[in-house]
């Protein structure tokens, strides 16, 4: 029998840190969004197609249009970041990638949280700076446009954040792409509430800074618990 | 050293392996055979610690490890039965991201000398999905001589390789094995290397 | 303490289960012949709303359980999660039936409710809306735990479905009554109505029990199904089978 020690790696006991891991991995999936710009630029064209076909569907009295802009608008928003949610970690489950993503010596909320960013910056954000044009469809100007945006901006790293974890628990379970959709939309219902709601409370005049601060309050406590979840929720997936 | 005692893995209903026990000291190679469904997979996946066993524990270097231990993650590494590699990044990219996924610091230099050792060098700039099956193991390869850990968990290393691949493989494992390191290899051929080996099969 | 953890192996559990059903039924039976007398008999007939008022009998109790319910599902999902025990998982698939069951409960007869007295089928009010999506909830734990093949990875995906789901009530609740009292929304509240008479409440708190009593009843009885059905190749069962095959032989005079 041989007797050499094995000799460890100099990184093996010590903590490596987060960071490297987190940039890495953000880089990778910039890099592969950019590499296949049609399907990610789908959600957007996605979002503009659905929203053009509500005044289809009531009527284009412009009235009528304006009132329901915000909800539709964030309704939309809502289906079309659904949409992405089975890209998440999908592709990273069939080639095998993913497993080494929980084999890395990195913390995998740290590398969860990394996803879930380049998830948002090539999802949510594009939808934030597009709902403008819907808004304008809708009749809204000037003030409400902006604060649609920022409601958006605020909200969609929620809408990413819940919907990773329905992903999470979905990997390769049948029915998946639908089935997130059941897990996910009672979840969102908060986030709807307030995003729209504070574009409304605009529209009639009353003060909206509550529905702002709740939604940002949201966004700040699922940055911080969310990734802990995801990363739980994907280990279970593994298993 | 690596160890499981009392070892026992169900998939669904099934009920895979129990009662299984054996050590991997530092230089020796365990080779793992079984039929299709035996179980060799899920074995390599709780060893990693991918999985749970549903009775029994791994132990290493003397001390019984959770799943997905941080040293012991550190301290090994993993290759499944598919190469993982994102088709859409190229060879040079996909080496250079697991590199640094898996917290170690790849040189420009080292990274292009690994590639010309398994024959990919000129393919370096390819995106992954032109690559071949047996290339592509062949990139994964890259890693595992780079990573350079103390224990290899390999499912079917020699899939897809030709002749010289399987060589290649062969040497780089002599190597490994020679300067201290450990391997748990699930495979349906035998190895031929200069260094000990065992096997145990699972029915 | 020792004796409960020994319960918690379901070959043990499994008999234990089936001594108890009996008395929960009994009780369940008892006390729903007791509020339903509250509520037909001795509650007095509404000065505003008539007899149709009496559903509330059945309607806020079930809500009471749906609510319940999903809370008992999440205590055992963190058993589940926690301590990996198997019995805990069998029983969140044992509750989630009758969970959802007692919530389009709910939803059914505060339409039936509605209708008469407020003329309209649905209204959004707060409490209603949040019922329907604690609906949604129940419904997206069992199909999640029906989609995914695995029996343990499907026990501990859905204790984390359902205890991120018990967090995000309070949230869902708190943003929809604000959504309703902004848009002035009708309310469907059972204590804004005619003051709530002493009567009244007891009744509901009796109906309530009963709906308890069931519950624990039906879910014991449904967990004791699952159990065998996962158990199904360990050597217990097979005793089970055998023993009961041997009381069936006896009993039609042995004939095979």
């Amino acid at each position: 029998m041989n007797q050499q020690a094995l000799t460890l790696p100099a990184h093996a006991a010590a903590d490596p840190g987060v960071l490297p891991g987190y940039y890495a991995i953000l880089r990778r999936e910039l890099l592969l969004a950019m590499r296949s710009r049609g399907e990610a630029v789908q959600p957007a064209v996605f979002f503009v197609i659905v929203a053009s076909l509500f005044p289809l569907g009531v009527g284009a009295d412009t009235q009528l249009l304006t009132r329901i802009a915000p909800g539709v608008v964030w309704v939309c928003g809502l289906l079309a970041a659904l949409l992405s949610l089975s890209r998440l970690f999908n592709s990273d489950y069939l080639d095998g990638t993913l497993e080494q993503l929980l084999l890395s010596p990195y913390a995998l909320p740290a590398l969860v949280a990394a996803k879930i960013c380049a998830h948002w910056l090539t999802t949510g954000l594009p939808l934030s700076l597009i709902a403008p044009l819907l808004g304008l469809q809708f009749g809204l100007d000037g003030g409400e446009l902006w604060l649609m945006v920022i409601t958006l901006l605020l909200g969609t790293p929620l809408l990413s954040m819940i919907g990773a974890i329905a992903a999470a628990l979905t990997l390769g379970a049948r029915g998946s792409s639908v089935l997130i959709a059941l897990l996910v939309l009672p979840l969102y219902v908060p986030v709807l509430i307030f995003g729209a709601g504070a574009v409304e409370a605009s529209l009639s005049g009353v003060d909206y800074s509550g529905h702002l601060a709740l939604l940002g309050a949201g966004t700040l406590l699922g940055i911080v618990f969310v990734p802990f979840v995801a990363a739980a929720a994907l280990r279970i997936s593994l298993d | 050293m690596l160890e499981v005692r009392e070892l026992a893995c169900r998939r669904g209903d099934a009920e895979l392996f129990r009662d299984l026990d054996f050590q991997v000291a530092a230089g020796e190679a365990l080779l793992v055979r079984g039929a299709n469904g035996s179980g060799k997979t899920s074995l390599l996946r709780i060893l990693c610690g991918l999985s749970s066993p549903h009775a029994g524990a791994v132990y290493w270097q003397g001390r019984r490890v959770a799943p997905l231990d941080r040293e012991l993650r550190s301290s090994s590494i993993y290759l499944g039965h598919t190469a993982p590699l994102k088709d859409d990044l190229t060879v040079m990219e996909n080496l250079d991201f697991a590199l640094r996924l898996g917290g170690d610091q790849p040189g420009m230099e080292s990274q292009l000398a690994a590639l010309d050792s398994v024959g990919l060098f000129t393919r370096r700039h390819l995106r992954a999905r032109q690559l071949s099956a047996g290339q592509r193991r062949r990139v994964g390869m890259a890693r595992m001589l780079l990573a350079d850990r103390p224990v290899w968990l390999l499912d079917e290393p020699g899939t897809a390789l030709d002749a010289k691949g399987v060589k290649l493989f062969e040497g780089a494992l002599e190597t490994h094995l020679r300067k201290g390191g450990l391997a748990v290899i699930t495979t349906h051929h035998d190895l031929d290397i200069d260094a000990p080996w065992r096997e145990i099969v699972l029915q | 303490m020792i004796n409960i953890f020994r319960f918690a192996s379901p070959a043990s559990f499994y008999p234990l289960a089936g001594k108890m059903i009996p008395w929960f039924a009994g009780a369940a039976v008892l006390l729903a012949a007791a509020g339903l007398y509250v509520a037909f008999i001795v509650a007095p007939t509404d000065f505003q709303q008539g007899e149709v008022y009496r559903v509330i009998f059945i309607h806020v109790p079930a809500a009471w359980m749906g609510m319940f319910i999903y809370l008992v599902m999440a205590g055992y999902g963190v058993l589940e999660l926690g301590f990996n025990t198997r019995l805990s998982a069998m029983m969140m698939q044992a509750l989630a039936p009758t969970g959802a069951m007692f919530t389009a409960i709910a939803l059914w007869t505060g339409a039936l409710w509605g209708k008469p007295t407020w003329g309209a089928w649905w209204v959004w009010d707060a409490r209603m809306t949040s019922t329907l999506i604690l609906l949604f909830l129940y419904m997206g734990y069992i199909a999640l735990d029906n989609a995914i093949e695995d029996r343990r990875r499907a026990d501990k995906a859905g204790a984390l479905l359902v205890l991120v789901g018990a967090v995000n009530i309070p949230i869902i609740y708190f943003s929809v009554k604000w959504w309703n009292t902004l848009h002035q929304g009708a309310s469907v509240s059972v204590t804004s109505a005619p003051k709530m008479a002493q009567i009244m409440l007891t009744g509901m708190l009796i109906m309530a029990l009963a709906c308890w009593m069931y519950s624990i009843a039906v879910s014991l009885a449904r967990v004791r199904g699952i159990i065998l059905e996962r158990e199904k190749n360990t050597a217990w069962v097979d005793e089970l089978i055998a023993a009961n095959a041997v009381n069936k032989e006896g009993v039609t005079g042995g004939s095979s």
